[in-house]
Parts: structure tokens; C-alpha cells; sequence
């Protein structure tokens, strides 16, 4: 049992995967770094992308595997796809989520449909992985979520992982699934750390964890929002208020059962997702429980999200648009009277 | 022969950005301001070059890397300020911060964090332009890592075929991010890209001011007169690194030392004699300019923080739709 940060934790599971399958390789702008000054000692490696995530690979697996590109995403991203259609299993990372609409067709109208279109006779056996996540005043272009976005398109999967436990077990299990799997990782998250097993198996996709059980109401947190979720929990217990906290894991398949059987316990629930509201996982997650647990609500569904803005720089703005713990609270105070 | 008044501002203006990326380094350091700084020591001479050959009301389009811009361009140095330290009189309002410094009202179109994306936009610029046959000068700025992206030869084609006499402006300054120029360029010279589209393209030494300013003027005239697109090169080095904080592990103090020789801030000073300014006069203007800098930051950490619900403020021009009558 050692305790990792999620950034360690991220590292590991490429490591680990890197060894037990040579058809792994990685591509990004700068993970590795220092490209066209090998001559000079301590310029390899130098970065290991911009939060230094993957550094060491470069080192320990050589450049046929782990590639630095140019700044072209669209080209390097149809290049994973057609090499996990002939048998490699090629990692991209996409810097920031925002520069998906860079090379947004390749994940939804390549990636996404060579299976279903083609006759099912191909698989696209890829990993995108992406920085996400407000809070680190990165602006409007370096701030977003964009979750809904990708869980929106068939033939994608999506994985967003809360601790360093579950960032390790669904990367190993992204990696070896055979759908094309957008992993995002939040940037206020790397350096959070937890007990991580050395030899953790792989983490199934599709099933959510309850990270906390509780009887009066549900909160179903997204990523990060577990942080708040958790907070919440933790005033709220003071006054004999019993919180339950549903942490999906994956949005694309989404354990529904787990939230279901949660829902029905306490009939009231709160969905907690910093992306923009409209069309988002909040709203999804809120109209399957509207759909499928109508009897079991003691009262209607509460959505904490961003507001429909970008994501504002300064301070003070930015700090209104993530969602709060007091919100969360005030939230669950609000349920608990019904 | 270039005006006194202009060598005046040239002077000005490139000890003013040199000031000013310096104090923003100092700032970092100390993590008193908010968010990624992405400062431009080394591109003062291009920033200036180009922008001493353009009006106030022509266009042009930069980058996160934008101080440099903004201040040739003429935006206020007060409100550049407290744009980054993320306060309400920003440039922006503090919804931009310092990757997003843009000032319309000076000409700029926008500074966009996306790599790449400036060029096509200019390209529209220049198009509506022409089309109401107005005849401001558009430009973008980018860098030599953008080259590699499709946004940017999408709109150098459409240029090239539409014959829209707009400046496209790379800064080669040996790096993207920690990739150096001279691995990830296909080509010999960065601006053989060019060939592919049949377009007219210079190459400038990026850290002499002047010459900047002679080529890009040079060009501007060209475009028009010719009535097509024109790609200038401008070599220099990026002594910051990537962004405040970048640890630059893979750029070699002998390239460094190298690179100082030709800083064009030094080079400036070398050349000033030649352009009629003397030692007081280079002096007086960089005391001048310090004062100003030191101003501009001393009031920015005076300035109130925006409301927090300020952050719903226009998104849109008419939401929810409004019906006028
Ligand atoms: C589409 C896109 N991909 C990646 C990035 C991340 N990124 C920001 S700056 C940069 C390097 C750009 O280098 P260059 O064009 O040479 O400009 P410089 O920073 O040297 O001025 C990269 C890769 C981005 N902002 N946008
Ligand atoms: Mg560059």
C-alpha cells in the first residue's frame, strides 16, 4: 500500500501498461519535451507534458514509442485511429480539453463509427487522454469540462476519475479496452493523493463507487465535485444529516443501477457538475432518475452546475461559476425539510 | 529616413514591453497575480517592427503570447494590468487574463489561446475589408509552432485563392513550447511552407527593430498593390520560457548566451546613435517608460475585483431573445 498523488498514479498505469503490452505506444505535443536537443545533457524528457504526467516514459521506453508530434491534433489523432484499427494500442493526449474542436471530427465521426459503420468487422482500441477542469484561473480556453460533449457521441467511451485509486484502475482498463476511451483528468486533482494498491487490478468501466453511505439524501458528484460532495457530507453529518455520495466514475457506459438503488434509499437526490447546465451529465443523470425512480422522489431533482457562461479568469468570477460546497449544503438543507 | 517622432515611439515602445515582461517575471515569481503568464522577452523588436508600419485602426490578431502586442498596439498599459491580476477596469473586465489581452477599439481582433486560430480570422478581416473596399492593413500574429496546424493552411489557401493582401506574421523564435523549431520543421526555411500555396514570403532578422519595421512596411504596400496575401518570417529567440514557471531545462545556456548577443533590446541601444538619439536621449525615454510601467502596475493593484456575478455578463448581444419592434 503506498500513497499516490493522481498524477503518480496516471504515470503508473501508462508505465505498467507500456510493459505488459508493446503495442501500447503514447503520442502529445511535449510529453516527453526537449525534441532537437538531444545533443545537450538534461533537455530529454524536460517536460513530460505540461504537468509532467507522463515524464520518464520517453526515457524508459525510447522514442519509437512514446512520440512527441507538432502541434497538429487533427493529424495525430486520425493517426491513433488507424493504427488501433491494425493492432496498436496508441494513447493520444490532447493537452487541454478545450482544443478538442481542433480535432473533434476524428473522435466523433472516425473514431466513434468505424465499428458501427463498417460492419462491426473493425475496432478503434485508443485513449484520448485530456487535462479538464476549472478552478486554476487558465481562462475560457483552458478551463473546460466539456464531459457532455464526448458522452454524447455512440461509440465512445468516457472516463472521468475522482482519486489517484481510480485514476490508476480505469486507466489500466482503458488502455486494454477495445472502444475508443476519452480519459479526462482534472488539473486541480493531480497533486490530491490517496492509498493506492501496487498491484491494483484494473477497474471495470461502467461501474460507479458510493464513496460514502448515508440515508437521508443522495448526491451524485462528478469528478472533482466529489471534493465539495465530500465537505458537504462532513458539516452536514454535524447536524444529523446523512449524506450519501454516488461518484459514477465513467459517464459512457453510466452505472445507472448504482444510482437507481441509491435514489430509492433516500428519494431525494442532488447531481453536482461543474460543466455549463445545458445538456450536460447533470441534466442527463436528473432526466434518467425523473424517467426511472419517479415513484421513489420525495421531491424534484436538484441540479448544481455552472452557469451557461464560459469560464470567466478572474478570481472571484471564476470561483462564482464552479460550483460550492455551500451551495451543496444549502442544497440538501432545502431537500431535507421536504 | 524614417520620422523622429516614429524612432521616438519605436524606442518607447520596445523598452516599455522589455519593462514590462521583466515586472511580470518579478511577479510570478512572488505568485501575486492569478493564472498562466506567458511573457515575450526577445520579441520586442517584431512586436514594435511590425506595428510601427500599421495605423492604430488597422487590424491584427495574437496569441497567448500578447503582451507584446497589445502594448505596440497601443492598448492602455493601466488596463493591460489589471487585466492580469484579474480586476473589473481589466481590458477584458477580468474575464480574459493574461492569455486573452484585446483591445477592438485598438485594432485588435482578438488574442486567441487556440494556436492557430488567429490567422483565419484575419483572413475574414481582410475579406470585409476588401468587400467594402476599405483598405486597413490586417495581420497575424503566430508562431513557428503554429505552422504545423491545418487551421492555419486552410486560411493561407483561402488567402492565396481569394487574393486577400493580408500580412501573415510567424514568429520564429526556436521553439514550441520544449520542441525546438529545428526539429519539428520539415522544411529548410520555415517560410518554404509557402511554396505549397505560390505565396509571396520574406525572412527578416526578428531582432532588429528596424528591419522588422522596413520589411513589414515593404510588404504591406506589396500586398495592396499586388492584391494577395504575403508570409513574413521573423527569426529571433524566445528567452522566457513557454510560460512563467517553465523550468527551460531544454534550452542550453550556451544557446542562451548565444542568443544575447543579438537581444534586441541590445541591439536597440547599439543602433540608437545611427537613428539620431543620443545617450541622454535613450536615458530620458527609458526612465520615462520604467515610471510609466511602474504606474501601470501600482494601479492595477489598486483596482476593485469584479463581482462575482459579473461572470453572466455577455454572452451573448440578445439572450434570451429579445423581439425588437
Ligand atoms: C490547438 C492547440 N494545441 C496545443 C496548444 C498548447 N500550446 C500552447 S502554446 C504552444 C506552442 C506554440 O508554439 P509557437 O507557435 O512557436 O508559439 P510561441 O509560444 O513560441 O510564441 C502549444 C503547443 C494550444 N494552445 N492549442
Ligand atoms: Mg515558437
Amino acid at each position: 500500500m503506498t500513497i499516490k498523488t493522481v498524477k503518480d498514479a496516471i504515470n503508473d498505469a501508462l508505465v505498467q501498461s507500456f510493459e505488459e503490452d508493446k503495442n501500447v505506444i503514447l503520442m502529445g505535443e511535449d510529453i516527453a519535451g526537449g525534441k532537437g536537443r538531444e545533443q545537450y545533457q538534461g533537455t530529454q524528457d524536460a517536460w513530460g507534458g505540461p504537468f509532467g504526467v507522463t515524464q520518464g516514459l520517453y526515457t524508459k521506453f525510447g522514442g519509437e514509442r512514446v512520440r512527441d508530434t507538432t502541434i497538429a491534433e487533427a493529424g495525430f489523432f486520425g493517426a491513433a485511429i488507424g493504427a488501433a484499427m491494425t493492432g496498436l494500442r496508441p494513447i493520444v493526449e490532447l493537452m487541454y480539453v478545450d482544443f478538442a474542436g481542433v480535432c473533434f471530427d476524428q473522435m466523433m465521426n472516425q473514431a466513434a463509427k468505424v465499428r458501427y459503420m463498417f460492419g462491426g468487422k473493425q475496432k478503434v482500441p485508443m485513449v484520448v487522454r485530456t487535462v479538464v477542469g476549472a478552478g486554476f484561473r487558465a481562462g475560457s480556453e483552458h478551463s473546460q469540462t466539456l464531459y457532455s460533449l464526448y458522452t454524447h457521441i455512440p461509440g465512445l467511451k468516457v472516463v472521468a476519475p475522482y482519486d489517484a485509486y481510480d485514476a490508476k484502475g480505469l486507466l489500466l482498463s482503458s488502455i486494454k479496452d477495445d472502444d475508443p476511451v476519452i480519459f479526462m483528468e482534472h488539473k486541480r486533482l493531480y497533486m490530491t493523493s490517496c492509498e493506492v494498491p501496487d498491484d491494483l487490478k484494473p477497474i471495470p468501466l461502467g461501474k460507479g463507487r458510493i464513496r460514502r453511505e448515508g440515508s437521508d439524501v443522495t448526491i451524485i458528484a462528478i469528478q472533482r465535485m466529489n471534493l465539495f460532495a465530500e465537505e458537504a457530507a462532513n458539516e452536514l453529518e454535524k447536524i444529523n444529516i446523512s449524506c450519501e455520495i454516488v461518484d459514477p466514475r465513467t459517464y459512457s457506459p453510466l452505472d445507472e443501477e448504482l444510482i437507481f438503488q441509491s435514489v430509492k434509499k433516500t428519494g431525494k437526490v442532488i447531481v453536482v457538475d461543474e460543466s455549463n447546465p445545458k445538456c450536460s451529465l447533470a441534466s442527463e443523470i436528473s432526466s434518467l432518475i425523473s424517467e426511472k425512480c419517479f415513484s421513489d422522489l420525495k421531491a424534484a431533482v436538484i441540479k448544481i452546475t455552472a452557469p451557461h457562461t464560459p469560464v470567466p479568469f478572474s478570481p472571484p468570477m471564476e470561483d462564482f461559476y464552479i460550483p460550492s460546497t455551500k451551495k451543496i449544503i444549502d442544497a440538501v438543507k432545502k431537500l431535507k425539510d421536504v | 529616413m524614417i520620422e523622429k517622432e516614429k524612432i521616438n515611439w519605436i524606442y518607447k515602445k520596445i523598452f516599455t514591453i522589455r519593462f514590462f515582461e521583466e515586472r511580470i517575471k518579478k511577479i510570478a515569481k512572488e505568485k501575486t497575480v492569478p493564472g498562466y503568464l506567458h511573457t515575450c522577452i526577445g520579441s520586442e523588436a517584431i512586436c514594435v517592427g511590425v506595428m510601427a508600419a500599421l495605423n492604430q485602426d488597422d487590424w491584427i490578431s495574437s496569441t497567448y503570447r500578447n503582451h507584446g502586442h497589445a502594448i505596440a498596439k497601443g492598448c492602455e498599459l493601466n488596463e493591460i494590468t489589471s487585466e492580469i491580476y484579474g480586476r473589473k477596469t481589466g481590458i477584458c473586465k477580468g474575464r480574459g487574463g493574461s492569455m486573452h489581452i484585446s483591445d477592438f477599439s485598438k485594432g485588435m481582433l482578438g488574442s486567441f489561446g487556440i494556436v492557430a486560430a488567429g490567422p483565419a480570422v484575419v483572413l475574414g478581416a481582410a475579406l470585409q475589408e476588401k468587400i467594402n473596399k476599405s483598405n486597413k492593413t490586417c495581420v497575424s500574429f503566430f508562431g513557428d509552432g503554429a505552422i504545423h496546424n491545418g487551421a492555419f493552411h486552410e486560411a493561407a489557401g483561402l488567402a492565396k485563392l481569394w487574393n486577400i493582401p493580408m500580412i501573415f506574421v510567424c514568429e520564429n523564435n526556436g521553439y514550441a513550447e520544449a520542441t525546438a523549431t529545428d526539429w519539428h520543421l520539415n522544411t529548410k526555411e520555415l517560410s518554404d511552407i509557402t511554396k505549397a500555396y505560390d505565396m509571396l514570403s520574406y525572412i527578416g532578422d526578428g531582432n532588429n527593430v528596424f528591419e522588422v519595421y522596413d520589411i513589414t512596411k515593404k510588404a504591406i504596400s506589396e500586398a495592396k498593390q499586388k492584391n494577395t496575401p504575403i508570409f513574413l518570417e521573423f527569426k529571433n529567440y524566445r528567452f522566457s520560457g513557454q510560460y512563467e514557471g517553465d523550468t527551460q531545462l531544454y534550452q542550453p545556456q550556451e544557446e542562451i548566451d548565444k542568443a544575447k548577443q543579438n537581444d534586441p533590446i541590445k541591439l536597440a541601444k547599439e543602433n540608437s546613435s545611427k537613428y539620431g538619439l543620443n545617450k541622454n536621449d535613450l536615458e530620458k525615454i527609458i526612465n520615462e517608460v520604467k515610471e510609466e510601467v511602474d504606474k501601470a502596475f501600482d494601479f492595477a493593484d489598486t483596482q476593485p475585483w469584479p463581482q462575482p456575478e459579473d461572470a453572466l455578463e455577455e454572452v451573448y448581444v440578445n439572450y434570451p431573445v429579445e423581439i425588437k419592434t
